[in-house]
C-alpha cells in the first residue's frame, strides 16, 4: 500500500493528475474520498478493503466538474469495467482518467462473487482466483416459464422500491430515469408496479451491466438481481459476443444494428 | 450513511457499505437525505406570527415563546391538549429526546411519527 501512496503522490505532485479518486478508512469506516495535492495528507488514509463502492459513477460527477483535467483513480477489476462503459457512454466528458490498479484479495473475490477480481494493470495486490458460482441461474434455467415468472414475481413483491439498486449502479447515468415515468411506473405504490419496475431496469442493463454486484449488496430486500442481470449478460454473450466492460472499442449491438438485423462492426 | 459534498454543496448520499447494522442498504428516505439541505424552502432563522404575519425572531424569544405557550395551554387545559409530532428527519436519538419530553414534561402520551401518517 505504501508503494502505491508513493506512485499517487508522485503523479499529483508533478501534475500529471489534478486528483485523485479512492477509498479511505477513518476509524475504521470505509469511504470514498476525492483529494488533491491541496489535502496531501489524505492520503495517508488510502486503503484496499473489503468494502466496495460505485467509484466510476463519482468519478463522472468528478469529472463534470473537471473537464479537460486528468483524474486518478484507484480501480478494482470492477471499476475499470465501469470506466470503460461509462467512457462508451461519453459520460466522463473531456476529463482523462489515470487508473491506478488493485486486485482484490482471494476473500473479497469470494464475497463479490467475481469472475474477474482484477483490472488490466495491476499496481497493489495479487491477482486472485476467479469466483463465479452460478448455482441459481442455473436452478432457475431449468425451471418452466410459468415457475420462474412465480419466483421473480415473489422476490419483486418484496421490493420497497428505495431506488438503491439504480443509484449504487455505476452504469446507471441516465438525467431523465424510466423507473420514475410515472406513465410506466404509477407512483405512491410499494412493491412498484411487478415486474414492470425490474424488468425495465433489466432491459436497460442488457448492453451495460458489468456485474459488480453493487445493486444485490445494496437491496434491503435481499432480491438476487445480480442473477438477472447475469442472465442478460449470458443472452447479450450468445447472441452477439458482446461483453460490457471488457474493451473501450466494442460497440454495443443494441446501438448498431443494421437492416436485417445483422451487426456492422 | 455518507453524504457527498462537492465544492461545500451537499450533493448526494451513500450508504456506509462496511456499517454492521444497515450493511450497505438505505431506504428511499435515506437515499435522499441529502435533497433538503440546500432547499429554498428551508427554514433557516426562526419565525413568531405576529398579528398574523411571520416575523424573524431570536432563538431565545421563539424557544420562551413556545415554552410559554405550551405551559400556558397545559395549565388551562391539561396535558391531553397538547400533542407532538415527530419527524423521519431527526435521528433516532431526537426523536428519544422528543419522546421523553412529551410524556414526562409534557405529561402526554400524545406522541407520534410523521413516517406513520
Amino acid at each position: 500500500m505504501e508503494e502505491l501512496k508513493k506512485k499517487v503522490k508522485q503523479a499529483l505532485e508533478e501534475g500529471k493528475i489534478h486528483g485523485f479518486l479512492g477509498l479511505k478508512a477513518d476509524e475504521g469506516d470505509i469511504s470514498p474520498f476525492f483529494m488533491t495535492k491541496d489535502n496531501i495528507a489524505e492520503l495517508e488514509k488510502l486503503t484496499a478493503p473489503d468494502g466496495r463502492y460505485s467509484l466510476g459513477k463519482i468519478l463522472s460527477r468528478i469529472a463534470a466538474q473537471n473537464p479537460g483535467k486528468a483524474i486518478g483513480v484507484m480501480v478494482r477489476g470492477c471499476d475499470e469495467r465501469a470506466i470503460i462503459e461509462l467512457t462508451k457512454a461519453s459520460q466522463l466528458g473531456t476529463a482523462s482518467t489515470v487508473q491506478f490498479g488493485v486486485a482484490c484479495t482471494p476473500q473479497t473475490a469470494e464475497k463479490c462473487n467475481c469472475p474477474q477480481p482484477y483490472p488490466s494493470t495491476i499496481d497493489f495486490g495479487e491477482k486472485a482466483k476467479s469466483v463465479n458460482h452460478g448455482e441459481l441461474l442455473t436452478k432457475l434455467e431449468q425451471m418452466s416459464v410459468e415457475d420462474r415468472l412465480a419466483y421473480w414475481m415473489a422476490q419483486f413483491d418484496k421490493c420497497i422500491k428505495c431506488y438503491g439498486c439504480r443509484n449504487i449502479c455505476p452504469v446507471c447515468y441516465c438525467q431523465e430515469c424510466t423507473l420514475e415515468d410515472k406513465n410506466l411506473v404509477p407512483g405512491g405504490i410499494v412493491p412498484p408496479a411487478t415486474p414492470v419496475f425490474h424488468f425495465i431496469k433489466a432491459m436497460h442493463m442488457a448492453d451495460r451491466c458489468i456485474d459488480c454486484g453493487l445493486c444485490e449488496a445494496t437491496c434491503p430486500s435481499n432480491i438476487p438481481l445480480r442473477t438477472i442481470y447475469r442472465h442478460m449478460r449470458k443472452v447479450m454473450q450468445e447472441l452477439f459476443d458482446y461483453v460490457p466492460g471488457r474493451a473501450a472499442d466494442d460497440k454495443s449491438p443494441l446501438g448498431t444494428l443494421e437492416e436485417g438485423g445483422r451487426l456492422i462492426h | 450513511m455518507y453524504l457527498e459534498v462537492m465544492d461545500g454543496k451537499v450533493t448526494g448520499t451513500l450508504p456506509s457499505m462496511n456499517h454492521p447494522i444497515s450493511e450497505g442498504s438505505l431506504c428511499i428516505k435515506g437515499w435522499n437525505a441529502h435533497e433538503p439541505v440546500h432547499s429554498q424552502k428551508r427554514l433557516t432563522k426562526p419565525l413568531i406570527r405576529k398579528d398574523g404575519v411571520l416575523t424573524e425572531a431570536s432563538w431565545d424569544e421563539a424557544i420562551s415563546n413556545v415554552a410559554g405557550e405550551l405551559a400556558r395551554i397545559r395549565d388551562q387545559y391539561g396535558p391531553n391538549s397538547l400533542a407532538v409530532l415527530t419527524s423521519a428527519k431527526c435521528t433516532n436519538e431526537e426523536n428519544y429526546l422528543l419522546m421523553k419530553l412529551t410524556r414526562a414534561v409534557l405529561g402526554t402520551n400524545n406522541i407520534d411519527h410523521c413516517a406513520r401518517l
